[in-house]
């Protein structure tokens, strides 16, 4: 069910090779080149105005790059209209048709390409099954739940068996609870179809959980691409050390827990209080999560760092002046002046 | 139930007495109309306010002499043609203005909307020497050609075209349509209350066309209802009468139009006023 291309050309890598857009003198994605594998569930993460979302509509065709090659497959896009991409996007708005049925809506894109009415039927009624919407075919978007509404903006997405699906931050409208199932449905949904999937989203959980790697950015370019696990643990700057991981890695400055002109760098797990080696720092905040108690400590003006404590552990109080270590093991380092990675 | 002489009560009173006085002078010349159209011509004169007597008659001859039934169907004519058209070129233009990309959309917007500065009555003359030329006068084609666009229509379907969300264009432009189609299967549905309300608003218009008919028209079967209620009026001048029928017979599929529509008249003055 749903093997992709029915209706597209079945391929499904992309390449972009230094593409940029410029909205006059911003410059929203800046000489970007990447791969992204056939089946690949690839992550554009970064914070708002980082160009993420704007890569992918120059993906999906709604931009007009202003300079360099996307290629879907082997063919460039550049020239090629959005609905000849074989791309299906998924909106944060969800899109919907407003004044159509669910039915019609997830309908619709194949209604366009001139499938007929029982094929169309019989697609939509799979997707709908799919995405546990059957008992809504008949109703219209604004009687269904936001939870509902994301589900048949797939279905619409889906029923197409694109080859490529860009989702633009899907996730973003919906309550935690909804969004941690439907994070799961999305995932589900990327092994079921064996299609590529780019996914926009500004929340590192999404991107940890879901990518088989991510594309982090920051004003228009790409700091690094990896695995969950490779952006986490090797991150390739001090801000992708400080964009992924909650809470953000502790960054010391140069000179206070090493010798020599590197910003050293320590996840908050693997930050210790320690009694006399390390860092002088003065307790801020004490904050109880539960499972673990994060003690947030001011090591001067500009800078904080968060230790990560058992709760029933011995633990400082606001005002104590303490000192933080991170084993060598566990250390980043990066160029004070860059803030890349040096090791 | 005590009186309520509180200040809000006062001042509650006070607004509702305003209510009646304007409802009275507004349905004042209604009344009479109706009265005397009601009454024989021998007692229209005498107690003119006052339904003393009944007869049909009246409103029967009006329709015979007056020709009233031939007057009818071209206003009905003619507001159709005038009404589908400018809906027909609203739709496009606004659409043009709202989501189509091109040079000096802005100053052409602004020459549109600078039409609406210009009264009709300026453009009259003009308007019957280009349609005498082009040998339409007593034609339907001389009576609605100058009427077939609205400066008015643009503006109010751009205001709602602007407010259909961009991601719902991308949404189509993704799944396959083209700018007819998401005019078509989208933008055109979606303002659909507006498009009823402006749809109203012609037709009204168009039916209450006195001057321009009265200028085009020499052949008494040409006669709009509007520019026929005149010929009536000097038909029978012994018959006062005879032209308050006429003019009851010419409102009163107006009034039906009204009664059918009100409620998509209000629901398109009102859509986008208060965010759904």
């Amino acid at each position: 069910m749903f093997s992709r291309g029915k209706y597209g050309r079945g391929v499904a890598s992309i390449r972009l090779v230094g593409v940029s857009k410029h909205f006059g003198d911003v410059k929203a994605v800046d000489n970007v080149s990447l791969d992204i594998a056939d089946r690949e569930f690839m992550i554009l993460l970064g914070p708002s105005g980082c160009g993420k979302s704007t890569l992918l509509r120059t993906i999906a065709g709604l931009e007009d790059p202003t300079g360099g090659e996307v290629y879907i497959g082997d063919r460039v896009v550049n020239d090629v209209l959005p609905k000849d991409r074989d791309v299906a996007m998924v909106f944060q708005s969800y899109a919907l048709y407003p004044h159509k049925s669910v039915r019609a809506n997830i309908e619709f894109p194949l209604k366009v390409r001139g499938v007929d009415k029982v094929e169309r039927a019989e697609a939509a009624n799979q997707a709908a099954e799919v995405l546990g919407l059957t008992p809504y075919l008949d109703r219209k978007p604004g009687a269904l739940s936001g939870g509902q509404r994301q589900r048949v903006a797939l279905a619409r997405a889906i029923v197409r068996r694109p080859a490529v699906f860009c989702m633009d931050e899907p996730l973003s409208n919906l309550d935690a609870k909804l969004r941690a199932e439907t994070r799961a449905e999305i995932v589900a949904l990327h092994h079921r179809l064996e299609a590529t999937f780019v996914y926009v989203t500004h929340d590192q959980v999404e991107a940890m959980t879901m990518g088989t790697r991510i594309a982090v950015m920051r004003d228009g370019v790409i700091e690094q691409v990896g695995s969950p696990q490779e952006v986490y643990d090797t991150p390739a700057s001090v801000f992708v050390a400080q964009f992924i991981g909650t809470p953000p890695m502790n960054i010391f400055p140069a000179g206070a827990l090493e010798p020599g002109n590197l910003l050293v760098g320590g996840r908050p797990e693997d930050t210790t209080i320690t009694r006399d080696q390390g860092v002088a720092a003065t307790v801020v905040l004490v904050e109880h999560l539960g499972h673990e108690a994060q003690v947030v400590c001011a090591v001067d003006d500009h800078t904080r760092a968060i230790v990560r404590m058992n709760p029933s552990d011995d633990l400082p109080r606001n005002g104590d002046t303490v000192r933080l270590n991170v084993p060598v093991e566990a250390r980043h380092r990066f160029d004070s002046a860059s803030g890349t990675r040096v090791d | 139930m005590a009186l309520d002489t509180t200040p809000k009560g006062w001042r509650s009173w006070v607004r509702y007495a305003l209510l009646i006085v304007m409802a009275i002078i507004i349905l004042f010349p209604i009344y009479t109309t109706i009265v005397a159209s009601l009454k024989p011509g021998n007692r229209v004169l005498r107690n003119p306010l006052v339904p003393d007597s009944f007869t049909l008659d009246v409103l029967g001859d009006a329709w015979t002499q007056g020709r009233l039934g031939r007057y009818l169907w071209n206003s009905a004519v003619v507001a159709v043609i005038v009404t589908a058209f400018q809906l027909i070129t609203s739709i496009a233009s606004a659409y043009a203005f709202s989501f189509l990309r091109f040079p000096l959309k802005r100053f052409f917007f602004a020459i549109f909307m600078a039409t609406l500065l210009v009264p009709f009555e300026v453009t009259l003359l003009i308007n019957r020497r280009t349609v005498d030329s082009l040998g339409w006068l007593n034609t339907y084609q001389g009576l609605a050609v100058p009427f077939l666009a609205t400066a008015f229509g643009t503006f109010l379907l751009r205001q709602v075209f602007m407010q259909i969300p961009k991601d719902l264009n991308e949404a189509a432009s993704m799944d396959g349509l083209g700018h007819w189609g998401f005019m078509r299967e989208v933008a055109v549905p979606l303002v659909r209350p507006t498009l009823g309300a402006l749809g109203l608003f012609s037709f009204l218009a168009s039916w209450n066309q006195y001057l321009w008919p009265t200028m085009i028209t020499t052949e008494d079967d040409m006669n709009t209802i509007q520019s026929g209620l005149r010929l009536l009026r000097s038909s029978d001048l012994d018959k006062p009468n005879l032209i308050m029928a006429g003019t009851i017979i010419a409102a009163v599929p107006i009034l039906v139009v009204l009664v059918v529509f009100q409620r998509q008249l209000v629901r398109g003055l009102t859509a986008g006023a208060v965010k759904g």
